[in-house]
């Protein structure tokens, strides 16, 4: 089973990071942006098929590690091979 | 008394803090691996700028899982003395001994340079030889030190004067245009709420001689000194 965990800044809190590349693209003539949020994108392959310990255990290494709860939003998403 | 600097995979500073407090402070220090459990003997715990584990995920969030931080976070609980500085600073933060978190700096630019911070506390164990108010040149040099709360937790921050240094102008005018990196407030170092254990941002072991541009630096750690060796005899 793979998981697709996605970070994202929260709402509210600046993104430099996103503002950069959101003059950079309209610089090149995409003149139609609203908001331009940067993110991770982690994959992590687990060597079982049990999606509710998936789940939580997910859960788990995102509140503990992957993301920092006070600046940071994540969600993900289970799949098969 | 004794000091102790942590070493991290990764940690850039730890010689120079060592030097500081060998050769300037002419203190008793020693080197504490990141996986060494024992801080027995230390009085005081430094933890060094540097890019541990390569910066990788968030500044200092891979460092604080280390097995050294659990009995930082003891020694820290019974009310030892811990510094860090730059990534010590992040490092603490991301193992919530601090409050609050670090972004990047609102430049998107890594900036080494000479900053001046105002000390706004100096009824701490790390500024009581500063004047109320004194302006210290000391240098700063990261990509994330725009430091982040949400309003409740920076009310709470000045509530309990737990800012310690702003980033400021030569003459101490605190405004944005002399706000390196997007720093909310111009913050620059805080205390916990026990006021033992000091996070900042700019590098005072940077600034401990006058060969260096500037000592002010040296003022933190003798503040340090004079505390260890007077509250605890």
């Amino acid at each position: 089973m793979i998981v697709e965990i996605y970070i994202a800044l929260k709402k509210g809190v600046a993104d430099p990071q996103g503002l950069t590349v959101k003059h950079a693209l309209e610089s090149l003539g995409y003149k139609d942006l609203a908001d331009v949020r940067m993110g991770k994108l982690v994959v992590i392959k687990l060597n079982y098929k049990d999606k509710k310990r998936a789940e939580r255990e997910v859960n788990e290494m995102c509140k503990k590690l992957l993301s920092n709860p006070i600046i940071e939003d994540y969600r993900f998403k289970l799949s098969g091979e | 008394m004794k000091f102790g600097v942590v070493v991290f995979p990764g940690s850039n500073c730890d010689q120079d803090c060592f030097y500081v407090v060998k050769d300037v402070l002419k203190k008793p220090v020693k080197y504490v691996w990141h996986k060494d459990a024992n801080l027995s003997g230390l009085d005081c715990v430094i933890l060094p700028g540097g890019f541990s584990y390569g910066d990788y995920l968030r500044t200092g969030a891979v460092a604080r899982f280390s097995p050294v931080m659990k009995h930082i976070a003891d020694f820290a609980g019974k009310g030892g003395t811990v510094i860090g500085i730059c990534n010590g600073f992040q490092i603490l933060l991301e193992a919530g001994l601090l409050p609050g978190v670090m972004l990047r700096n609102r430049g998107l630019h890594f900036i080494c340079k000479h900053v001046y911070v105002k000390t706004d506390n100096n009824r701490t164990r790390f500024t009581s030889l500063c004047n109320a108010g004194q302006i210290l040149k000391i240098p700063i040099a990261h990509n994330e030190g725009n430091y982040y709360i949400d309003p409740a937790g920076l009310e709470e921050l000045r509530d309990n004067e737990q800012v310690v240094f702003r980033y400021c102008s030569a003459r101490g005018e605190i405004s944005d245009r002399y706000n390196p990196n997007g720093a909310l407030d111009n913050i620059a170092g805080i205390i916990n709420k026990k006021g033992n254990v000091l996070g900042i941002m700019p590098h005072p072991e940077r600034s401990s001689e006058d060969s260096l541009g500037s000592r002010d630096g040296h003022l933190i750690f003798k503040s340090m000194v004079n505390w260890l060796e007077t509250k605890r005899l």
